[in-house]
C-alpha cells in the first residue's frame, strides 16, 4: 500500500527485519481466525485509497487500532504479540458500492480496562480514523461480549425501575423541551414547565444549551422550574419531572449542580453527549449513588454518526451510552425533524431496549449482542413531531419511548396545557385503540379524529399541524437494498 | 380535580366493554390480571390495598372472571380509587405492563402543596392528600372528601 514503500522490498524482509512489514503480513489480517466468545468484535466499513488493497487496508485497521505503529518494532518481541493483535478476519466488498468494504476485526478482552469507555474508545476509534491509506473509514457495529458488559455498571435505574418509580406503565412517556431555548428568564421558564406538565406531560426538558448563561443561571433556573414541577404534580396527583441539565465546564460544578438538583427533590438530571465519556459515566455513578433518572441529551452526534462512509453509527454510540449508564437518550423519531432511517432507527431502539439483539442487516445490526440482563435505556423521540403523529410514532417506537413533543405543546394555538393535554389525549386514545386490536397504524388518523371529538385541544392541533411532515432521503440507511416507508 | 395517575385517565372513563377489552389484550400476552383499591391517592403511595391476589393462568377468553373481580370490588368500596393492573412476568420486565384507574370516588378533593422556605431561596415542598385529613376507612364517604 501507498505508505509501506519498503513492504516487498526484497525477498530477505521478514516479519521481523527491521524497516515496513505490510500490515496483513504482520498477522493484523487472519482469514482463518475464529472469533472467540470474549471477542470484542467491530465491523468497520472501509473505503482504501485507490490501489490500496482492501485486506491490507483491513489489516491496517486492525493493526492501527490495536498494537501497530508505522514500523516493525523489536520489543513486540517482548510480548506474546499475537494475543494483543487485533486480527481482521472477514473482508466483503458491500454490494452497490465500487470501493466500500466491510471488514470485521476481533480485539481480545485483554485490550482493554475494565469498566472504560474511554478506555474502549481510544483503542477502536483513537487513531485509525486518520490514517492516509483510507479515504474513509466507519464504525458500523460493535459486539461486546458478556465478559465486557459485566464490567460496567450500566444505567443507573434502567427502563422498569424508571416506570416503578414514576408509577406510569402501558404507554410512552410524554415530555417536552422549554422553548425557546435561549433567552427565557427563569420565571417565564418554570411557567413553561408547570403549564406542560399540568396539563398532562410527564416530563418538561432544559435544551442541550441551557446550561448557566447571562440571561438565566442554573440556580434560578433550577428553582423556578420546581416551583413548577411540585405545583403540577399537586394539581394531577402524579409524578412530574423536569430533566435539569448539569452540564457545565469542569466536573466539579457539573456535581455542583447535580447535587442542588437532588436537593430540591428533582426525579431526574440531565446532561449533553459533548461533556464527553469520562463526565457522563462519572455522572452515572452519581446519578446510581443519588436515586436520580439520568437523562442524555446527543449533542454533537451527528458530526460523527451522520455520513454514511466515514465516522462512527448511532448504534455503537447507542450501546456504548448503554455501558457507561444512561436512563435516557435521544434515539431518533423517524417521522421527526432529524435524520433517522425506519431500518436504522428500528435497530437503535432495539439496542438499546432489549437483552438480546441478534444479527440483522436489514436494522444495520451486524452482530448478536447479549447484553447479560443489564437494564435498558429508555429511548426519547424529540424534533419536530406532533399529536397528529402519534399512530405512526407508535408504531415505529413502541411503548417503551419518551416522546417529546416540544413546539408540538408550546406553539399549541390555545397555550401550553392545552398542548399537552392533545398530546396525552393522541397517546392515551391511540394505545386504547391498539389494545383493543385495531389495526392503529392505518387507522391511526380516524382513531384521533375520534379522540378530537371530545377533546378540543386535540381538535386545534391535529388542526394546526395536520400537513406538517419531514420527508427527505435518509443520509444513513442500511445496505441491504428495499424502498423504506415512513408513513 | 381529578387524579391523572394511571394509562387513562384523560380519556372518558372506561365503559364495562372497554375494560374487558383491555383485559384482553393482556391475558393474550399471559399478563396476570390484579384489582387494588385505596383511599389514599398520593402518588407516592405505591402499595394499594389488594382485592384477593393476583389473577395468573386467564385464558384469553376468561376475561369476564377479571371483571367480576372487579365488580365485587366496586360493590364493597364504591367510593375508592381502584385500577386494574396487568402484570407481565416475563424474564427482563417482571413488573407492570398495564395500570389504570376503574373507579374513583364521587368526590376527588386532591392535594394541597405545602411550601416551607430553607436556606438560599430553596424550598421544601410536601405535599398533602386532603383525603387523608379523615380517617383510613372514613374517606369519601357519602361522596365528601
Amino acid at each position: 500500500m501507498a505508505t509501506t514503500n519498503g513492504a516487498g522490498a526484497g525477498p530477505k524482509k521478514d516479519r521481523w527485519s527491521a524497516g515496513v512489514t505490510p500490515y496483513a503480513a504482520m498477522g493484523y489480517y487472519d482469514a482463518d481466525y475464529e472469533p472467540k466468545d470474549s471477542d470484542i468484535l467491530a465491523a468497520f466499513r472501509v473505503t482504501p485509497q485507490p490501489g490500496v488493497d482492501p485486506l491490507e487496508a483491513a489489516a491496517a485497521v486492525a493493526g492501527e487500532s490495536s498494537t501497530a505503529t508505522w514500523t516493525v518494532v523489536w520489543t513486540d518481541r517482548l510480548t506474546d504479540h499475537r494475543h494483543y493483535q487485533a486480527k481482521a478476519y472477514s473482508v466483503e466488498p458491500v454490494p452497490g458500492t465500487e470501493d466500500q468494504y466491510i471488514a470485521r476485526i476481533a480485539y481480545d478482552l485483554d485490550l482493554f480496562e475494565e469498566g472504560s469507555i474511554a478506555n474502549l474508545t481510544s483503542s477502536i476509534i483513537g487513531n485509525v480514523f486518520g490514517f492516509k491509506a483510507l479515504k474513509a473509514l466507519r464504525l458500523e457495529d460493535l459486539r461486546v461480549p458478556p465478559h465486557y458488559v459485566k464490567t460496567f455498571q450500566g444505567p443507573p435505574h434502567g427502563i422498569v425501575m424508571e416506570r416503578e418509580y414514576l408509577d406510569k406503565f402501558g404507554r410512552p412517556l410524554l415530555g417536552a423541551t422549554v422553548k425557546p431555548k435561549l433567552g427565557l428568564s427563569a420565571k417565564n421558564y418554570g411557567r413553561v414547565v408547570f403549564e406542560a406538565l399540568r396539563g398532562g406531560l410527564d416530563f418538561t426538558k432544559d435544551d442541550e444549551n441551557i446550561n448557566s448563561q447571562p440571561f438565566m443561571r442554573w440556580r434560578d433556573r433550577y428553582l423556578y422550574s420546581m416551583e413548577g414541577v411540585n405545583r403540577a404534580t399537586a394539581e394531577t396527583g402524579e409524578i412530574k419531572g423536569h430533566y435539569l441539565n448539569v452540564t457545565a465546564a469542569t466536573m466539579e460544578e457539573m456535581y455542583e449542580r447535580a447535587e442542588f438538583a437532588k436537593e430540591l427533590g428533582s426525579v431526574i438530571v440531565m446532561m449533553d453527549l459533548t461533556v464527553g465519556f469520562t463526565a457522563m459515566q462519572s455522572m452515572s455513578r452519581w446519578a446510581r449513588r443519588n436515586g436520580l433518572i439520568l437523562h442524555l441529551h446527543r449533542a454533537g452526534h451527528s458530526t460523527y454518526t451522520r455520513q454514511k462512509s466515514h465516522g462512527v453509527s448511532f448504534r455503537v454510540l447507542a450501546k456504548w451510552c448503554r455501558l457507561l449508564g444512561v436512563d435516557h437518550v435521544h434515539a431518533g423519531t423517524v417521522v421527526g425533524k432529524l435524520e433517522g432511517d425506519p431500518r436504522n432507527t428500528k435497530g437503535y431502539y432495539d439496542t438499546l431496549r432489549e437483552n438480546f439483539i441478534p444479527e440483522n442487516p436489514e436494522h444495520g445490526i451486524y452482530f448478536d449482542q447479549e447484553w447479560a440482563s443489564m437494564p435498558g435505556v429508555m429511548p426519547v423521540a424529540s424534533g419536530g413531531i406532533h399529536a397528529g403523529q402519534m399512530h405512526q410514532l407508535l408504531g415505529h417506537l413502541g411503548e417503551d419511548v419518551v416522546l417529546q413533543f416540544g413546539g408540538g405543546t408550546i406553539g399549541h394555538p390555545m397555550g401550553i396545557g392545552a398542548g399537552a393535554t392533545a398530546n396525552r389525549v393522541a397517546v392515551e386514545a391511540m394505545i386504547q385503540a391498539r389494545n383493543e386490536g385495531r389495526d392503529y397504524f392505518q387507522e391511526g388518523p380516524d382513531i384521533l379524529a375520534h379522540a378530537a371529538k371530545g377533546c378540543p385541544e386535540l381538535n386545534a392541533a391535529l388542526d394546526v399541524w395536520k400537513d406538517i411532515t419531514f420527508e427527505f432521503e435518509s443520509t444513513d440507511t442500511p445496505d441491504v437494498a428495499f424502498t423504506p416507508t415512513v408513513a | 380535580m381529578s387524579i391523572t395517575q394511571g394509562t387513562f385517565s384523560f380519556l372518558p372513563d372506561l365503559t364495562d366493554e372497554e375494560i374487558e377489552a383491555q383485559v384482553r389484550y393482556a391475558l393474550h400476552h399471559g399478563w396476570a390480571i390484579s384489582v387494588e383499591y385505596t383511599d389514599d391517592p398520593h402518588p407516592r403511595n405505591s402499595y394499594w390495598e389488594m382485592w384477593n391476589l393476583p389473577l395468573f393462568d386467564l385464558a384469553p377468553d376468561d376475561a369476564h372472571l377479571a371483571a367480576r373481580e372487579l365488580a365485587a370490588c366496586r360493590e364493597r368500596f364504591p367510593d375508592s380509587y381502584i385500577k386494574l393492573i396487568a402484570y407481565d412476568a416475563r424474564y427482563g420486565r417482571q413488573t407492570t405492563a398495564l395500570s389504570f384507574i376503574v373507579n374513583r370516588p364521587s368526590n376527588e378533593p386532591g392535594f394541597r402543596l405545602e411550601r416551607a422556605d430553607r436556606h438560599d431561596r430553596t424550598m421544601a415542598y410536601r405535599l398533602h392528600s386532603y383525603a387523608t385529613d379523615a380517617p383510613a376507612g372514613q374517606r369519601y364517604v357519602g361522596g365528601k372528601g
